[in-house]
């Protein structure tokens, strides 16, 4: 399907890179494979070395801020499956810089902020290793241009998040918060690929830097809403949204690291940051506008809501982060220039105060050995480093002036102001800012409650004596701190170096901001909702306990969460394997001969029976008398072995019905083969006859009556399939070009003048080799299962019961291909 | 392969029969790793008593069989697929081989793997029992495996076929465990029923077109009888669906799979169901394509339920190799899947994840062999610990694991996206939701076995959370030997996986070649009679 290219809207110039700028992806996984040895031999010091890795990062892609400025969009990449028309590539444009940006930046400092955290761990060898590759991924993925590159470094996120929420293994919660974020996120990304695929089947494009160009095209399609639906999934399931969002708190189980890095700041972010890549093709439809400002309002507000019953300070972050998350879902769905804009202040905004709290949270944890708001205060005098930092990225949580989140809000406030009437529009803006304000204020309320009950009041006893941890623990969240006021103050440069390549990417066309502080700022609307969110908060915040109390008991008397219906539903999935498995793998060798059986008889009729009409029945007047006799010995030696009292009869009989056959053979000109059969037939009752002193043959195998019924019907349905194919293929003339070529070279090339022999050694020479082969093996086989007896277990009959199964089974296999090679001989002498 | 010249000029009215010239030395690598493997296993057998030399021998041979079909594989890549039939007969008179990208590739895979198995079997020291067969067995059976893979005659694959399983039997009962029989007894009796029902299906393809070569039966089937051969098709198909173990008639596998020692059923995992496959594969889409189409409901039906109820099965099992073995069946799924799938994309899929499940499964199989090593149980109830005894262990399961789910960037990722992008081609979403759903299933099953594994502290019970007492270390020679030789093939499954162009290139050429059987026909150089 070929689709309608749009002529470009966008401004953006494009030109190519140098291939070395896959590095920036590739080069934190080359560390990660050396991480686990550098710390070997640099110990403490490997946290400082392997953050020179996303320090160079960071400091390289600075030198692209001028190009974006120009709103450039810089491709590189290099053929990795020609055969497939795929290539490793990357592009960057603003929403990739600012993205790897704040991946590499804040990674440089959770790098040095492990190192310290984890000081003396014996893996933090692995754990650096593992946080590295993480960081490859996180950089990949945003980096991406190729639909596949982007899902292998998306799935890669998922995996590497798995090992680092297992990493404190010892722990059943991390087993199972792993497990948990890899069947969602994973999961989620199966989905992911699913509409990756049939965006590539629409457009026969595997870029997305040329795929944006079919946007308008890719919406008008039927299956658009398809495509929407799988790719929200696979972005929702990422970034936490309702219903997904159970996940991300569990992952808390995680060290503080990876909550900072890994579930605040960045990979959580991967969701937001495909709604954003893939708005210039999804968005601006209605479908998307609703499923996004539906899913991620009700995000907010669960996550506000939940946040304030938490006391656990991880736990309290976590929430916030699953409403921050609801919130730029939100943004991103509305879609209008001041949303877009709003999305990015507030992505950035939130990576910087989100990182720095967590950082702090594991801090505190570090330096107290509790993270119970309940248990902590007056922290300010022991720690007043990180206090500082706290002051900062509460400031941040609560969008103060001077902050970058202070912009953000004013930018989502702004779409009250949207050039509506007092419509549906107007009613779905109005609303949906109620929603935010609620957010917002519930989120700002759990940051005063973090940095006034942890860092204010009086001291409480903690299990450790408080005090301020090393550089690398303060550093991170103090830098992300003054980096948050930076971005808030210096406004001109961040806007046109930032802001502006960014939204211009998420918006599709070039979007300006206008961002300022006067005081004319104080009568707007969007200022005005800044307030009264403002004093939202300080009230939420100063009845917090009561709010806690209600909540907890609110949700103690639901006595459900998602949480609990994930554990629901696996345990209902291993309950189904069981019984599901217990019912086809029973270990009953007769049942599963039934099945088989079965389905023979179906291969056999039911073609037959769809595709035409059964054979007719002709031939039977021609048969001779002499025929008839050997047909009737034949069928008296099949009911002898159906009515045998005991086994060795049964085994005789058996050899009465094979008589009859050999007997054919002969009548229809194949002597050979006929007395080949005969020789076998004789051979197998003979022998048995003789082991039969040690082996059971006296006794008849029983069968209940439903059981005689079902095997007697399944033997005689497939019987007739058998046969009636067999007449079938019959009716048509056989085509006789192989033996009537034998007959013919026999002795003139092959000098020989008994075809069977000539065609058993020279013809078909290989088989009869294949044949000497499978003698030699069973013969090595069997010495192998009597060698049993002297070592194995020694059950008498037991033990030998699979060595008679098997000779016998060999015996028919080979005797019935000698019979095979040697009917094409028969007629080719016949027709000789 | 040679210019043939007939003897129809010769005098008398002898019709043309023969080739007149022999056929080159060089081309003589069709057939050499058979005859290598097979003269090298009767070999070893006369010298059963000298068993110093076993080992080494056996894995000299491997290692030459290897350098042939290294070279065969490329030449095939080059110039397109080889023929040679035997006693210079001409075609369909003699018997055929045939070497086609699908067939040299994987006669390749499985060698490789043979070679990492035997050396993975050199830490095998179990004095009670008697292992004067396994070296011999062990070569013939890679012979069985090959010839099936490169013959280009019906007949001729059921006598490999024959090859193959009584040499897998044999390798089943080495050691004597009474679970060993017990095991044997199911694969025995449902793969010589197995078959069977292919030899009674031969000799229906026999009676219904004359002629048992290959490329002769892809050019006599159009005209033939519809229905018979639909019938004989469903035929072929429940024949090699349960050598394949699909479902339902997969239960031999999982009931014997984890019986022998850990290297023989590592060996079985990539060889053995992989034949079958590859029978399926070459039967379905190149000779009977019509048959196939009548088909395609059943076979949607059999990769659909395969793909989604075997991972279900891994879920369920506490033994960690029958559990793996589940995951076996959940790959031919797959491999069905793109059966169902008749486009270049959807066969190269299936061909695709047929190379990869040689690779991987055999190497989960040789990582569980390690982890029983080291944690002295077959149950996963009983394991525990191992992530922080043995980083080597760890990254290889987790590398195998994701790579069996289909995570990328390993190995396993590739084929499903084939099948992925070849159902939407299609417009069949249900066997996309299988190919996805099977690979959430199995990421589920495999991060469980991981979680008892490797990240549990202890057993399972009342000291799960304290630290596993019975973890014992590896010896030097299980280091070097089993660990040494996993390692090895998981670092060629990594490497494929990272760059799978060749791969890629491979499958789509084979996928090309099964649904356009033109090249393989000139290759044998059949003519086409009236």
């Amino acid at each position: 399907m070929r689709l309608k290219r749009a002529k470009t809207k966008r401004l953006l110039l494009s030109s190519d890179l140098d291939v070395g700028f896959s590095l920036v992806a590739l080069a934190p996984f080359f560390a990660a494979a050396l991480a686990p040895l550098l710390f070997r031999f640099t110990q403490g010091y490997t946290g400082w070395l392997l953050a020179i890795i996303p320090a160079s990062i960071f400091i390289y892609l600075l030198s692209f801020v001028e190009a974006m400025a120009d709103k450039q969009l810089i491709s590189a990449g290099f053929d990795w499956i020609p055969a497939y028309g795929l290539r490793f590539s990357f592009f960057i444009d603003g929403l990739s810089l600012t993205f790897a940006l704040l991946i590499s930046g804040i990674g440089t400092f959770i790098i040095l902020y492990s190192g310290a955290y984890l000081k003396g761990h014996p893996h933090q060898g692995r754990f650096l290793a593992f946080m590295m590759m993480f960081m490859g991924s996180m950089l990949g993925l945003v980096l991406a241009d190729g639909l596949i590159t982007l899902f292998v470094f998306w799935e890669l996120t998922a995996i590497t998040s798995f090992l680092l929420i297992g990493f404190d293994h010892v722990r059943q919660a991390s087993r199972r918060a792993a497990i948990q974020a890899l069947v969602i996120t994973g999961g989620g990304g199966l989905f992911l690929l699913a509409g990756l695929l049939l965006l590539h089947q629409m457009t026969d494009l595997w870029e997305l830097s040329s795929i944006f160009e079919y946007g308008p095209a890719i919406r008008e399609q039927a299956i658009y809403p398809v495509l929407l639906g799988l790719i929200l999934i696979g972005a929702f399931t990422k970034s936490a949204q309702f219903p997904f969002h159970f996940w991300l708190p569990n992952a808390m189980e995680a060290p503080t690291p990876v909550s900072a890095y890994l579930h605040s700041a960045t990979m959580v972010k991967a969701g937001v940051y495909l709604l954003a890549r893939f708005s210039p093709i999804l968005g601006g439809t209605v479908e998307w506008s609703v499923v996004l400002t539906v899913v991620g309002s009700v995000t907010l507000l669960w996550g506000a809501t939940t946040a304030l019953r938490q006391s656990d300070l991880k736990q309290m972050l976590a929430q916030t982060t699953v409403a921050s998350l609801g919130l730029l879902v939100v943004l991103i769905g509305i879609g209008t220039e001041k949303a877009i804009l709003a999305a990015v202040l507030y992505l950035v905004g939130h990576a910087f105060y989100k990182g720095a709290f967590f950082m702090i949270a594991g801090g505190i944890d570090h330096a107290t050995g509790t993270r119970d708001i309940t248990a902590l205060g007056g922290l300010w005098r022991t720690m007043p480093v990180t206090f500082v930092a706290a002051v900062v990225a509460a400031a941040g949580m609560a969008g103060l002036p001077l902050t970058v989140a202070f912009f953000a809000k004013e930018e989502m406030y702004a779409i009250l102001t949207f050039k509506g009437t007092w419509g549906g529009l107007f009613l779905a803006n109005l609303s949906l800012v109620i929603v935010m304000v609620l957010g917002n204020a519930m989120m700002m309320a759990v940051g005063l409650a973090i940095l006034f009950k942890a860092f204010f009041g009086e001291i409480k006893p903690t299990p450790l004596k408080p005090h301020e941890g090393s550089f690398s623990l303060w550093a991170g969240a103090l830098v992300l701190g003054v980096f948050s006021v930076w971005a808030g103050t210096q406004l001109g440069y961040f806007s046109q170096n930032i802001l502006e390549p960014a939204a211009s990417s998420i918006y599709n066309f070039e979007v300006e901001s206008k961002l300022y502080y006067a005081f004319k700022m104080l009568t707007t609307t969007p200022f005005i909702i800044s307030a009264l969110t403002w004093v939202l908060g300080v009230f939420i915040y100063l009845n917090i306990d009561a709010i806690r109390t209600w909540l907890r008991e609110f949700a103690r008397d639901l006595g459900w969460s998602f949480d609990a219906g994930f554990d629901w539903l696996m345990f209902g999935l291993i309950g189904f394997s069981d019984r599901i498995t217990r019912l086809w793998h029973h270990g009953r060798l007769e049942l599963y001969l039934v099945v088989v059986f079965v389905a023979f008889a179906a291969a056999l009729l039911i073609p037959m029976w769809g595709t035409f009409a059964l054979p007719a029945m002709s031939d039977v007047k021609t048969m001779t008398f002499y025929e008839w006799a050997v047909f009737v010995i034949a069928m008296i030696g099949l009911v002898a072995v159906v009515v045998a009292k005991t086994r060795l009869m049964a085994i005789v009989s058996l050899g009465i019905q094979g008589f009859a056959v050999a007997m054919f053979f002969i009548l229809f000109g194949a002597p050979d083969l006929g007395f080949t059969q005969f020789m076998v037939e004789t051979l197998t009752v003979v022998i048995l006859a003789l082991v039969m002193t040690r082996l059971h043959l006296d006794q008849r195998d029983s069968r209940m009556p439903l059981d005689l019924l079902r095997d007697g019907g399944l033997a005689l349905v497939s019987g007739v399939g058998v046969t009636l194919l067999m007449i079938t293929i019959l009716q048509t003339p056989l085509d006789l070009r192989l033996s009537e070529l034998f007959a013919q070279t026999s002795v003139p090339l092959a000098h020989g003048s008994n075809i069977v022999n000539v065609i058993l050694v020279d013809y078909r020479g290989l088989d009869t080799l294949g044949e000497i082969a499978v003698v030699m093996t069973t013969g090595v086989a069997i010495l192998a299962l009597i060698r049993i007896r002297g070592g194995g277990p020694q059950t008498g009959v037991g033990a030998k019961k699979p060595q008679r199964g098997k000779s016998r089974a060999k015996k028919k296999t080979a005797a019935s291909r000698q019979a095979k090679t040697s009917r094409r001989a028969s007629a080719a002498k016949a027709s000789a | 392969m040679e210019t043939s010249h007939n003897l129809s000029d010769s005098p008398g009215e002898l019709p043309a029969a023969m080739l007149e010239t022999a056929t080159a030395a060089g081309d003589w690598i069709l057939i050499l790793p058979v005859i290598i493997a097979l003269m090298a296993g009767a070999l070893l057998l006369v010298l059963r008593h000298s068993r110093g030399y076993q080992s080494g021998f056996a894995i000299l041979a491997v290692l030459a069989i290897i350098i042939v079909e290294i070279d065969l594989f490329w030449r095939v890549l080059e110039t397109g697929p080889l023929a040679m039939t035997m006693g210079n007969w001409l075609p369909p008179f003699g018997i055929t081989f045939v070497a086609d990208l699908m067939g040299a590739g994987f006669a390749l895979a499985a060698s490789v793997v043979t070679l990492v198995v035997l050396v993975f079997f050199q830490a095998e020291i179990v004095p009670r029992e008697q292992r004067h067969g396994f070296y011999p067995l062990v070569l013939l059976l890679l012979a069985g495996v090959t010839g099936a893979f490169l013959t280009g005659d019906l007949f001729n694959l059921y006598v490999w076929f024959e090859v193959m399983l009584i040499s897998s039997f044999g390798l089943m009962i080495i050691g004597g465990r009474k679970i060993q029989l017990d095991g044997a007894v199911k694969y025995g009796f449902l793969n010589f029923l197995a078959t069977t029902f292919f030899l009674v299906g031969l000799g229906y393809i026999y009676g219904l077109t004359g002629t048992l070569n290959m490329a002769d039966i892809s050019l006599v089937v159009p005209a033939a009888d519809a229905g018979a051969m639909t019938a004989i098709a469903a035929l072929f198909l429940l024949a090699f669906g349960m050598k394949a173990a699909a479902f339902p008639v997969n239960a031999w596998l999982p009931a014997s799979y984890h019986t022998p020692d850990a290297a023989v059923s590592a060996l079985f995992a990539g060889l053995l169901t992989k034949v079958g496959v590859y029978a399926l594969l070459r039967i379905m889409i190149a000779l009977l394509p019509a048959s196939r189409d009548i088909l395609d409901p059943v076979l949607t039906a059999i990769a659909v339920s395969t793909l989604l109820i075997a991972p279900l099965g891994a879920l369920a099992q506490t033994n960690l190799r029958r559990a793996l073995g589940f995951l076996v069946i959940g790959g031919i799924g797959a491999v069905f899947a793109g059966m169902a799938l008749p486009t270049i994309v959807g066969v190269a899929g299936a061909i695709f994840y047929a190379f990869h499940s040689i690779l991987t499964m055999s190497a989960l199989y040789l990582v569980a062999g390690l982890i029983e090593r080291v944690t002295q149980a077959t149950d996963t109830r009983h394991m525990g610990g191992v992530y922080a005894a043995s980083s080597p262990i760890s990254i290889m399961f987790l590398i195998l694991i994701f790579g069996a789910a289909g995570l990328p960037p390993f190995l396993g990722f590739w084929p499903k996206l084939l099948l992925a992008q070849g159902a939407i081609e299609n417009s069949d979403w249900l066997i996309l939701f299988a190919v996805l759903a099977n690979s959430i299933l199995t990421s589920i099953a495999g991060t469980r076995l991981w979680a008892h594994i490797f990240w549990r502290p202890g057993r399972e019970g009342k000291f799960s959370e304290q630290k596993n007492d019975q973890l014992r270390r590896l010896s030097p020679l299980e280091k070097w030997a089993a660990q040494g030789s996993a390692i090895a093939l998981v670092g060629i499954i990594v490497l494929v996986g990272l760059f799978p162009n060749l791969v890629f290139t491979s499958a789509g050429i084979s996928a090309q070649d099964l649904l356009s059987t033109q090249r393989y026909i000139d290759a044998v150089g059949i003519e086409v009679t009236p």
